[in-house]
């Protein structure tokens, strides 16, 4: 048994020993995909166990403050305290609200955070189902995360939870489709939609590449998984949290859950599609039974980029929220669109130069394109700095 | 290519139908609209199921191309469809269409 | 003819579909028809995928159910018709309607099953995705229908939000 191979040779030698209890090969495949379903479940679950201390120890620190350490050394299971104190209260149900309804809306939430993982690769083999549409399915897959939403608010039978649900809607909607240009940009660079193809094309990790879209992708993905600064519309202290108002105990604990898998799944997502996935200098090559390590790795740096981000901006304002998606967004990942279509096209004569000579030209283009994106924004807000109506609110203060 | 295909065009006539009862006897718009779109996905279900058992020899992509002119259409029409329900419900305050009679002789 | 696992698999997806179109039409409470309508949408995704072709499964899921459906039900909660007391759901058509539509089925039904359909087998092409994207602007194929319904989807655009506006 290799034993670099780890992973894949596990997988082989249990697919022999169940063969080898006389099932039909189809049983045999079945078996193992559903072993392979629960390994994935797992995983993601984990992410919650893993990252809610996680989260709430990095924010405290930058916070100068100790965060929960009552829970073993350091408050590292946090979650299973979170756990217990949830599955312990009383699950209410409003009397006039549709039951059906308010019970179906925290499952719709998981099923869609878990369905990402299904593509995700965590080796050079290592992947749930390699679909030849793979990115495509993970946008069609949020499709069905802004519909869990839509029920959960209406079934709620309360007012501020449907409009807490109209306004998520909105601003999963706006952010949708920056993330899909972005996407987009990456899809081209690869020239595949399948997530083992696009790590498989990152001679040189997209982030570098297109940093457009990176930046991009990961604001969009964080305001699809409702984080602050974007998520006004489901903190605690704002709407009161949202849609989810009417739902205690257990049901609560789906969306919580949902929500950290959801950033997991994201942040392997950004790793894989911008950060070059289990790519690592070479190492994968070598010990190919280290890459669902490398990209552990690279999602808790993205994860960790996530949490710096909550703790440190303020929250947006709803009207703010969705303008700086379309106003701003929207135009910048066209643009980016544009370029990378450009820049792809450009005919090198050596070959093996080729990824080198596009990369840095793409750099290139990109950085112009980040400077006078930055010029302009200086230029507005020195414009509005200046105008009549601050003035006038600045000398009434004065 | 296990299944026959008659299948496939049976389950597309009987979503078609359904969606036709679905226009023909509801009175709310908007369940008229959610009618049409299932004889718009019949309609596709009938593309796709000829574009594999057959031209996927002749390596034409005609069907699928026509499938998706076919979302693309239906999405704007279920686009325009609701913005017109949504200007009659300002006007009328209803969306039922036996109340929208003005025009009647 | 053997069972084998696509039978299986159909008949559960296209029992899905059906179940989804029957809640649809025969429910009254509007919301849980628009809920029909999403279960219905994605058994057609799932049988676009049994039939091989998953980028218009995913676009199916994308636009119908991340889009239309979203559309559909952001009006049945604008226009709060279920709210009120004469809320009546089915017009006198409905018994003709029943009729029209189990006739239909019914000749439907006769005429797929007694004609004998030419089919080919094959395999679907590899690079399919590829095709499609090269289909759809290559100038001897199909760039016409796409910019004409790009153009459609334009007008769309501009004409509901005109629609719509407040005044």
């Amino acid at each position: 048994m290799d034993i670099l191979n780890f992973w894949v040779e596990l997988g082989r030698v249990v697919g022999e020993w169940m063969a080898s209890w006389g099932l039909p090969p189809w049983a045999v495949n079945l078996i193992a995909d559903f072993i392979g379903v629960l390994i994935l479940v797992v995983f993601g679950v984990m992410a919650v166990i893993i990252f809610t201390p996680m989260e709430r120890k990095v924010i405290a620190r930058m916070q100068d403050r100790p965060g929960p350490n009552r829970v073993w050394p350091y408050g590292l299971l946090q979650a299973l305290a979170d756990a217990i104190k949830m599955l312990t209260k009383e699950d209410i149900i409003p009397s006039k609200a549709d039951r059906a309804l308010h019970m179906l809306a925290p499952i719709l939430v998981v099923i869609p955070a878990l369905l990402i993982y299904a593509v995700l690769p965590w080796g050079p083999r290592l992947i749930g189902q390699d679909l030849n549409v793979g990115v495509l399915y993970v946008v069609a897959i949020g499709a069905i995360h802004i519909l869990a939403v839509v029920i959960a608010g209406w079934g709620s039978d309360n007012k501020y939870a449907l409009l807490s649900a109209f306004r998520t809607v909105n601003q999963l909607l706006a952010y949708e489709v920056p993330m899909v240009l972005s996407i987009l940009a990456v899809v081209l660079l690869a020239r595949t939609m399948s997530t083992q193809g696009i790590v498989e094309a990152q001679s040189v990790p997209y982030l570098i590449v297109t940093p457009i879209a990176g930046l991009i992708y990961l604001v969009c993905a964080m305001a699809e998984a409702n984080r602050s600064p974007v998520d006004l519309l489901e903190a605690d202290s704002e709407m009161v949290a949202g849609y989810m108002v009417e739902y205690s105990g257990m049901k609560f604990a789906m969306f919580f859950i949902a929500e950290y898998v959801n950033m997991f799944a994201v942040a392997i997502l950004v790793s894989t599609l911008f950060l070059g996935g289990w790519k690592f200098f070479g190492l994968e090559d070598v010990a190919p039974v280290l890459a669902p390590l490398i990209v552990f790795g690279k999602s808790v740096l993205v994860i960790f980029c996530m949490l710096w981000f909550r703790a440190t901006f303020p929250r947006l304002r709803f009207d703010h929220l969705v303008g700086f998606s379309w106003k701003f967004l929207v135009p910048l990942s066209l643009i980016n669109l544009l370029l990378v279509a450009l820049v792809v096209k450009i005919p090198v004569a050596d070959s093996r130069l080729a990824p080198w000579v596009q990369g840095g030209a793409m750099l290139l283009a990109s950085l112009v394109v980040m400077a006078a994106t930055a010029l302009l924004l200086n230029r507005a807000a020195r414009r509005l700095k200046d105008a009549p109506a601050l003035k006038r609110i600045v000398a009434v203060e004065r | 290519m296990q299944v026959p295909l008659s299948w496939y065009l049976i389950v597309a006539a009987a979503l078609f139908c359904i969606g036709l009862y679905g226009v023909l006897s509801r009175r709310n718009a908007i369940a008229i609209l959610m009618g049409v779109e299932l004889m718009l996905n019949a309609v596709n279900v009938n593309l796709l199921a000829f574009w594999r058992y057959g031209e996927v020899a002749r390596g034409t992509l005609a069907g699928q191309v026509f499938a998706i002119i076919v979302i693309t259409v239906a999405a704007a029409e279920a686009a325009v469809g609701l913005a017109l329900v949504i200007a009659v419900y300002r006007a009328r305050r209803t969306v039922d269409v036996e109340e929208v009679e003005l025009m009647k002789l | 003819m053997t069972l084998s696992v696509s039978h299986v698999i159909f008949v559960v997806l296209s029992a899905t579909a059906l179940v989804g179109a029957l809640g649809v039409v025969l429910s009254r409470n509007l919301f849980r028809a628009a809920l029909f309508l999403v279960l219905s949408f994605v058994g057609v995704a799932g049988l676009y995928i049994l039939l091989e072709v998953e980028i218009l499964a995913m676009i199916q899921l994308l636009i119908y159910v991340g889009a239309i459906a979203i559309l559909i039900i952001f009006v049945i909660m604008v226009s709060r018709q279920l709210m009120s007391p004469q809320y009546r759901a089915w017009n006198q058509q409905r018994p003709g309607g029943a009729v029209v539509a189990v006739v239909l089925f019914a000749v439907l039904a006769f005429v797929l099953l007694s004609v004998t359909w030419p089919t080919a087998e094959a395999a679907v092409p590899q690079d399919a995705i590829a095709r499609l994207g090269r289909a759809l602007v290559a100038p001897d194929q199909f760039v016409l229908p796409f910019e004409v319904a790009s153009v459609l989807l334009l007008v769309a655009l501009v004409g509901a939000v005109v629609i719509a506006r407040e005044k």
